[in-house]
């Protein structure tokens, strides 16, 4: 019971906590937005970090499932009249498939090899996005209808703040359970190493594609959030950069944080904003900021100052 | 008959330059098994140094010299401040090392530089010389005598030379060339430094034909990799087969089918030969030790 509050009921609560408290904080509508943006890319990266911190497996290509989520409820609505919430449930579907269908193959590959498999698979869905304008508007992208809920408009950042917010702590809680359960448990045995696992008997192929698979959905999910937030889309939301950028929040949290996520998604997205003037240094900043983290300090912001933490109370 | 002659010209000097992006993937890899994926930086900082040069009024070759040097001076840089520091870190790690350099470079040639697309004028004038009814264009010639003689060079460097055996032996035993008195990390700073050379070299012979601007290093990066991957990694001769079939092959798809969709053949041949031929044309298997 002791551990369980540890490990699953007290960070949840934190979170949900800070969702809840946060808004009080705010001085003005656009602080919503910036939350409601902290929460989304969370989710992703909520997603990523299950593949890449637990299961040991890196993506570059997640963005890709990020623009699948986004021009589902794009599309889904505008040419077959399907309502934003099934699109965005259709569209988690179909990032599923997606990734049952790339997984199986490439998950076998290791280390740069995955990396570069998944690498191309991110731009293959970009290129898509982009050539085929009939249905996507092409570069340029296109609007995105309001989501409706109830016959009510979702509108203004504020609902936006709450809905992803709470997305976010439902996909957060998720995530601290599925890392208890038994798959969670094969899953860090595969990242300690492959062979062991296999030798103990866990289905290290099956384990690995079910955890791309949800890792996939949950981008999903947070790509049609971005693109209803947004209101209009473009391919660059599945683009190589975008993809980085969602490593970047992973690694500088920390590699195998849940909360770490957060932490990371916050940083990347608080950072521009406040930055705002240094607009053109964005990418310089963002290709230091991982050179720097994967060098000085390759195990992330939460799990250092856990550790710094632990140092005092001893 | 002259349609398919054309396409083929063309296939062969993009291949070419995919073909020294692979190279510069091969030598790093061999030297030091890391995969730097801010390759084609080397590439756009080539071809965009060398236009600003000549935009302040340098003669070509001058500013030509100039971002050879100082791409390399960036190789160098690369390894000694970025990938040397993080010594033994996991391979996952070494390659966000890399993306981040090559993001980093992209950010700071666009504040450098500018956001917007250049070419440089042909050395020897831009118009077409007939061939079979093909029309060929004079830089195309420039592109192929000039991948030539480096991989000759380069070849006869690592088959003849003190050095390239330094180099070889690096690559077959980090240890063992230690113990016979190889310094192995000069010879990694320097397989940077010639990797860094031949891309800004490569990106100074594309500009003429297909423009270059601060973010054309990825797709150029990603297609040499594609090309190595397919040759085999760590087999030069396998790297440059593989940039050459890539050309071709990503122009003929251009030219027979859909122009929009020629940047998604190298992906796709990525993920072919990862599936099927792992190890590539020229590659062998590796057998991992637990």
């Amino acid at each position: 019971m002791r551990t369980l509050l540890a490990t699953r009921l007290l960070p949840a609560i934190a979170v949900a906590a800070i969702v809840i408290v946060l808004p009080w904080f705010f001085p003005s509508a656009f602080y919503y937005r910036i939350g409601a943006l902290v929460f989304i890319f969370a989710l992703a990266v909520v997603g990523l970090n299950l593949l890449m911190g637990f299961a040991g497996q890196v993506s570059l290509g997640h963005a890709g499932f990020l623009g699948i989520g986004a021009y589902s409820v794009a599309i889904g609505p505008t040419y077959f009249g399907v309502p934003s919430w099934l699109s965005l449930f259709a569209g988690a579907v179909l990032s599923g498939i997606v990734a049952f269908l790339v997984g199986r193959p490439i998950l076998r590959l290791k280390g740069h090899y995955l990396a570069v498999a998944t690498l191309g698979f991110g731009l293959l869905v970009a290129i898509v996005l982009s050539n085929e304008a009939g249905w996507t508007g092409g570069p340029d992208g296109m609007t995105v209808p309001k989501l409706t809920l109830f016959g009510w408009g979702v509108r203004g950042a504020d609902a936006w703040y709450w809905i992803s917010g709470t997305t976010f702590v439902g996909g957060f809680i998720l995530a601290l359970n599925l890392m208890e359960s038994p798959t969670g448990r094969s899953l860090q045995a595969i990242h300690d190493s492959e062979i062991a696992a296999l030798v103990l008997g866990i289905d290290v192929a099956t384990k690995k594609l079910t955890i791309f698979i949800i890792s996939a959905m949950y981008a999903s999910v947070a790509g049609s959030y971005l693109a209803l937030f947004n209101g209009h889309v473009t391919p660059d939301v599945a683009g190589f950069l975008r993809s980085i950028e969602l490593v970047a929040m992973v690694v500088l949290g920390g590699m195998g944080s849940i909360v770490g996520s957060l932490v990371g998604a916050i940083v990347l997205v608080v950072l521009p904003q406040v930055l705002t003037v240094f607009h053109e240094y964005e990418q310089a900043l963002l290709g230091l900021i991982v050179m720097v983290f994967m060098i000085f300090l390759r195990r992330g912001i939460v799990p250092s100052v856990a550790a710094i933490l632990k140092g005092w109370r001893k | 008959m002259a349609e398919l002659l054309q396409f083929v010209f063309s296939g062969l000097t993009v291949g070419a330059i995919y073909a020294l992006v692979a190279l510069g993937f091969t030598l790093i890899y061999k030297a030091s098994d890391i995969i730097n994926f801010a390759q084609g930086e080397f590439v756009m900082l080539g071809g965009m140094m060398t236009v600003f040069g000549a935009q302040a009024g340098l003669p070509l070759p001058v500013a030509a010299l100039i971002a050879v040097i100082l791409t390399t001076a960036v190789g160098l840089a690369l390894h000694r401040f970025a990938v040397a520091p993080a010594r033994g870190a996991t391979p996952v790690a070494l390659i966000m090392i890399t993306i981040g350099a090559s993001i980093f470079l992209r950010g700071v040639a666009q504040i450098v530089f500018d956001k917007r697309f250049h070419s440089l004028p042909s050395l020897f004038g831009g118009d077409p010389i007939k061939f079979g009814g093909a029309a060929i264009l004079p830089q195309s010639l420039v592109v192929l005598a000039s991948a030539t003689i480096i991989v000759v060079v380069l070849w006869l460097f690592i088959d003849r030379t003190m050095l390239g055996k330094a180099v070889i032996a690096t690559a077959a035993n980090r240890l063992a060339a230690r113990l016979i008195g190889v310094n192995t990390r000069s010879i990694v700073d320097f397989s940077f430094a010639v990797s860094a050379a031949i891309g800004a070299i490569a990106g100074i012979l594309i500009t003429p034909i297909a423009l270059t601007s601060y973010d054309a290093g990825t797709l150029l990066a990603l297609k040499g990799f594609a090309a190595a991957m397919l040759g085999g990694i760590g087999s030069a001769p396998g790297a440059v087969v593989g940039g050459l079939i890539i050309g071709m092959i990503e122009a003929m798809s251009a030219g027979y089918f859909s122009s929009n969709y020629k940047d998604a053949v190298a992906f796709l041949i990525i993920l072919v030969v990862l599936i099927f031929i792992p190890q590539g044309l020229f590659g062998r298997a590796k057998v991992e030790r637990v």
